[in-house]
């Protein structure tokens, strides 16, 4: 995993709130056995028309990715299925943050897994974010804080493990195989328990 | 100061590996582990990488259910709906076979959608912990067992370590007080739930349901409310073990029998949260004002009566729904012509469902412009509704009755509702394009679904149970 610091970047604006996971990727691409080559894939319905060919009024379809790292989306954004392919979809496709007034559990936990930071603001701050589309935005994960223009920073939690992972760039399993030892312990008192 | 404890905290504790620091989540130990093909392959690909094996394939289990067809094999060969699909299937009994994993495949009796099939086989156990690649593994708290979704990552780490690193969660009681009204169904306790929750007021909570309403359900009842769990945000729901639970389970190929069983049931119904175990938030319904309940919009919390007219939006969002639905606020959602009728998953798959579904249908005719799809929830559904002849209630009926796997309720076997369509769905999502692009969803239960079928147009199923429609 790359390692995420701090960012900076024009944010792209959708304020519908529950954009859940099928909206991100449709389930009918979930037949891959691989993690990479989603992008392509994100919103796929919102992007395109039934025969496949591109809607020129998607917004998706007109920005450069590369300049849009951030995602300002509605409330409860990623609600829905476990599936880690919306995170992997929405990072292949570009972006690197996602910022709304909540966002759901699984989808938190998966994205933080794969390098997407899930930020979540206040209300005005939102309100700010989408009256301003467009504008450059920083998101900076040493400091805990997005900042604008001339605004006051706005300082946003992030559970400080996944945190410390991701501004690292590694990835949790390691650190839990390296417990190895407890689990081996704790599986032992069980079963003499049960014995 | 008191020791009094939830349920969810006493599963909780008996499965803390290390426990949490302000620094570092917890890690816990996981009883059971689902799997199904379509969550699964990156994370055996990472831990192979990583040259790792299943730390316990003995409590690992699998089974074929999202992209598999429910059309039978034709001279030995799957309908698949793509090649990927097929891979996909095939990677996971290759993966299956390497790890020495229990595999609920093609031809074997137990196969079933992933949370249809673990109760099923006594796997799921109260006092445990069950995690799966899927968001509506909560089905399983209804034996009092702490089970949620993992992301595949996730899945990877189990499939490694045989743990997961946690935080404990905030707690919610969910009382549904008062006796259920005749045609109200645990679907429609879970829709009445969650439009009183919202579709994010469970985030970050682990709910318990608990209430007189909430015992009168049987065991499918139970799943089926904690199986929409997620759709209020939560990841988990949990119903503590009573007699039901025991006798449910009982005799199940994977719970011990004879006096073990009997201690383990003594053990299980002590789980059951202590007189004056505090809850970080409590909620309490009316149980006995709860009504046939199905959807208006596009989140499985817009929910309503059937017959009460469409509310006034409150967000655009709610707009774009109504708008996507063609529902009109004021109006009504009982006039508009049903084009499809699915009854299965793992919401409503089970035997009560197709039990409750038939007796609307016997002797009766699904309307000609509607095409009704009946999807048990595994072969042991599959089994004895036949044994009871409902098969040939849906058939005779004109439905189509179908092998089991999840089919419409997440649309990527090709079985799906087209676009512009309108279904009533037993299943759990009503979300755009949830069961085939353009499709427009309402989330009903079984008797709904089928009273729909025959009417044209979603309909009180008490308009042919003989009871009193007040709503
Ligand atoms: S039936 Fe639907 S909700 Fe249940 S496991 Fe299958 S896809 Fe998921």
């Amino acid at each position: 995993m790359e390692p995420l610091k701090t960012l900076t970047s024009h944010t792209l604006v959708l304020t519908q709130a529950n954009i859940d996971t099928d909206q991100i990727i449709p389930a009918r691409f979930l037949t891959t056995t691989e993690t990479t080559g989603l992008g392509a894939k994100a919103f796929y319905d919102w992007r395109y028309e039934a025969d496949g060919s591109p809607r020129p009024e998607a917004v998706l379809n007109r920005i450069d990715p590369a300049a849009h790292r951030i995602l300002v989306a509605g409330d409860n954004f990623g609600c829905g299925s476990s599936r880690e392919h919306a995170p992997w979809a929405l990072h292949d496709y570009g972006f690197r943050a996602v910022v709304s007034t909540s966002i759901a559990d699984i989808f938190t936990s998966n994205a933080l897994k794969n390098g997407l930071l899930p930020v979540v603001v206040d209300q005005a701050t939102w309100d700010d974010l989408v009256a301003h589309p467009e504008q450059a935005v920083t998101i900076d994960l040493e400091a805990n804080e997005l900042r604008r223009g001339n605004h006051a920073p706005v300082p946003f939690a992030v559970e400080p493990f996944a945190r410390q992972c991701l501004l690292d760039g590694v990835d949790t399993l390691g650190w839990l195989l390296n417990h190895t030892p407890a689990i081996e312990a704790f599986e032992h008192a069980r079963t003499t328990e049960i014995a | 100061m008191t020791s009094a404890r939830t349920l969810y905290e006493k599963v909780w504790s008996r499965h803390v590996v290390v426990a949490e620091t302000e620094a570092t989540p917890g890690v816990m130990y996981v009883d059971l582990h689902l799997v199904h093909e379509v969550t699964s392959p990156q994370a055996f690909t990472e831990i192979e990488a990583r040259g790792r094996t299943v730390r316990r394939p003995d409590r690992t289990f699998a089974t074929l259910d999202h992209s598999t067809p429910t059309l039978p094999a034709v001279d030995g060969e799957r309908p698949y709906v793509t090649a990927e699909a097929r891979s996909q299937v095939e990677r996971l009994e290759a993966n299956c076979a390497r790890h020495g994993i229990d595999l609920a495949g093609w031809g074997s009796p137990d196969r079933g959608v992933v949370h249809v099939m673990g109760p099923e086989l006594g796997l799921t156990q109260p006092g445990m912990t069950v995690v799966c690649g899927d968001s509506h593994t909560a089905t399983h708290g209804a034996f009092g067992a702490l089970a949620f979704g993992i992301g595949t990552s996730e899945v990877g780490h189990v499939l490694a370590t045989q743990c997961l690193l946690q935080r404990r969660s905030r707690t919610m009681r969910v009382t549904v007080d008062g006796t259920l009204a005749p045609g109200v169904s645990g679907k429609d306790v879970a829709l009445a739930v969650i439009a009183e929750l919202g579709f994010g007021g469970g985030t970050g909570f682990v709910i318990e349901y608990a209430g007189q309403a909430v015992r009168s359900l049987d065991m499918e009842g139970r799943m089926t409310l904690c199986n929409m769990s997620i759709e209020a945000g939560a990841r988990a729901g949990m119903i503590a073990p009573d007699a039901v639970t025991i006798d449910w389970l009982r005799g199940r190929k994977h719970v011990p029998h004879g006096a073990a069983y009997e201690a383990l049931a003594t053990e299980w119904l002590a789980l059951a949260s202590d007189a004056g175990a505090v809850f970080d938030q409590e909620i309490v319904l009316d149980g006995s004002a709860i009504r046939p309940m199905a959807t208006w919009g596009t989140t499985p919390d817009a929910g309503a009566p059937i017959g009460s007219p469409v509310p006034q939006p409150r967000s655009d969002s709610d707009r774009k729904a109504l708008a996507y639905m063609g529902f009109e606020a004021g109006g009504t959602t009982t006039t508009q012509a049903v084009d499809v009728v699915f009854i299965g998953s793992c919401t409503n798959g089970r035997l009560p469902d197709l039990r409750a579904a038939a007796e609307v249908l016997r002797g009766r005719k699904v309307d000609p412009r509607v095409r009704m799809l009946v999807v048990p929830g595994s072969e042991a559904v599959r089994r004895d509704a036949e044994a009871e002849g409902l098969h040939h209630v849906f058939t005779e009926a004109g439905a189509e009755w179908r092998i089991p796997g999840c089919s419409m309720c997440i649309a990527m076997n090709g079985d799906v509702v087209g676009p512009g369509q309108l279904a009533v769905s037993t299943s759990n999502r009503n979300f755009e394009g949830r069961q085939g692009k353009g499709a427009r969803t309402i989330l009903a239960s079984p008797a709904t679904a089928a009273a729909s079928a025959i009417a044209g147009v979603l309909t009180d199923p008490r308009v042919y149970l003989g009871e009193v429609v007040d709503a």
